[in-house]
């Protein structure tokens, strides 16, 4: 042990410096996010929860093709369809087990009429197991109330797909 | 019915006393909290109430409704005291604790002493916790904390010989008023450095938190405890630390006197300088807390023997050479 060593560790240098550092940090702007007053920026891209999007007269879009059924790794989405009078489908039901779904994606890739997609809310948790099996209203539900976002996210990631 | 009286006009002045110094450990808690996330450049708790000033009592409101888990293989007797015994301890330590010339609950001959018995016997409920758990981690913390604080406290007894050879009582207003001169931290320096470390390893500060180093011991001695028990531990800690803080202020940096003797400051209330200087103390807890890593345990032993109870040995014998060669021994 050399004498500057032996200064160093007597008269505390180094923990002085340290001090020193963090009383300089203490005054410093804040790294994190106030969360729930503050939020970060979300991509246009992101996959949060889901919704079964309308056109604008108000007609489902979903045309009970099930290709997201088909293509969902966790097999989280169940449809049942009919007929319509004039011939064409529709589900009758459409149900998305959310804690079984891993958020990939996928189902709104397949879609061919951009009906189910992944919105930007990620703040859907709840008390319950039962409350996180949506079903073909609460999509509905979620599709109308998140519209415009959608349709804005759809648009912003158009020249990219 | 005069003891009636007396009884009801004593349990005045304890809450007097108590109810300031209870909500100052919530607050310090708040504070402490703070503090480690600013120099992390978090944010800390700041939601309830102004600044996030209630989240301690939020917190507490919580211990309160939470359950409480007695193991079934613990001694339950010892393991319901232990929180208990913890909080007692540190809250009749500030029976002593002067906060100006007139505001002092028990004026005793032997303030230091009795702080001293009660500190060493704050170890005790760390040790019935970790021993009625009856589970690895948390005896096995509550031995690393009885060593540690027992070590530290031998260096912690010898420093306070050297403020007690300079004031020549051990009576805590005495202490205070024999630094009317001079403030006992600028000729003992070395001593209140030492002092302060000391106070770090005594209350199971970091960087000598290891009879709760939770990357070993799980949350030491208090792993089994849930709810309120925690709570208490919790509280009575940082009672400990509030009050060595206390006792920093009152050994080295003259209590509730002022800075300088001027008008200026006399107008100053004098319990007001003492909550200064504690809180400037604790500022340098909760700092310290912040940029220094955990010692390992030999090193920790290695400090508290090998180092710092030779120096404050030797700083004795040149105070009281010091002190006998000039002629400047207290006459009592």
């Amino acid at each position: 042990m050399n004498i500057f060593r032996i200064f160093k560790t007597v008269f505390l240098i180094d923990f002085l410096t340290g001090l020193w550092i963090a009383i300089k940090e203490l005054f410093k702007p804040k790294k994190t996010l106030n969360y729930p007053f503050e939020k970060g920026k979300i991509s246009p891209r992101y996959r949060g929860e889901h919704a079964l999007r309308r056109y604008p007269n108000g007609e489902e879009r979903c045309i009970a093709c099930k290709l997201c059924e088909a293509v969902c790794p966790a097999q989280a989405i169940t449809i049942e369809s009919t007929a319509k009078e004039d011939g064409s489908r529709k589900t009758t039901r459409y149900d998305i087990d959310m804690l079984k779904c891993i958020y990939c994606g996928l189902c709104e890739e397949s879609c061919p009429v951009d009906a189910i997609v992944q919105g930007p809310n990620f703040e859907f948790a709840t008390h319950t197991r039962e409350e996180l099996y949506y079903n073909k209203e609460k999509l509905l539900e979620n599709g109308d109330r998140w519209e415009n976002v959608l349709a804005a996210n759809i648009k912003a990631d158009n020249p990219y797909r | 019915m005069e003891y009636l009286i007396l009884l009801f006009s004593e349990i005045y002045k304890i809450l007097y006393v108590l109810i300031p110094v209870l909500v100052s450990v919530a607050m310090i808690v708040w504070l402490d909290r703070r503090i480690w996330a600013f120099v992390q450049k978090r944010r800390g708790p700041n939601v309830v109430g102004p600044f996030g000033l209630f989240q301690t009592l939020a917190d507490a409101l919580k211990y309160i409704f939470k359950e409480i888990i007695i193991p079934a293989s613990s001694n339950k007797i010892i393991f319901i005291l232990a929180p208990i015994v913890t909080m007692t301890l540190a809250l009749i330590a500030w029976a002593v604790i002067p906060f100006s010339e007139d505001y002092v609950l028990a004026d005793i001959n032997v303030g230091i002493l009795y702080i001293f018995a009660i500190s060493s016997l704050g170890v005790y409920g760390i040790i019935m916790g970790g021993w009625a758990s009856n589970s690895k981690y948390p005896f096995l913390g509550s031995i690393r904390s009885a060593a540690q604080m027992v070590s530290y406290e031998v260096s912690i007894g010898v420093i306070i010989i050297n403020v007690l050879l300079c004031v020549g009582s051990l009576n805590l207003s005495d202490i205070v008023l024999a630094q009317e001169k001079i403030w006992f931290v600028i000729p003992l320096f070395p001593m209140f450095v030492i002092f302060f470390i000391s106070s770090l390893a005594e209350t199971n500060r970091p960087p000598f938190d290891l009879p709760e180093a939770e990357a070993e011991l799980v949350a030491g001695y208090q792993t089994e405890y849930s709810g309120m028990m925690y709570a208490m531990f919790w509280l009575g800690e940082y009672a400990n630390i509030l009050l060595m803080c206390a006792l920093g202020s009152i050994l080295f940096l003259g209590g509730w006197l002022a800075p300088i003797d001027t008008p200026l400051f006399e107008m100053v209330p004098p319990p007001v300088w003492l909550i200064f200087k504690i809180l400037f103390l604790f500022v340098l807890f909760a700092l310290i807390k912040a940029i220094v890593p955990r010692y390992r345990y030999d090193q920790l032993m290695r400090l508290g023997w090998k180092v710092f109870l030779p120096f404050s040995l030797i700083w004795v014998v040149l105070t009281s050479g010091y002190l006998l060669y000039f002629d400047l021994l207290p006459v009592y």
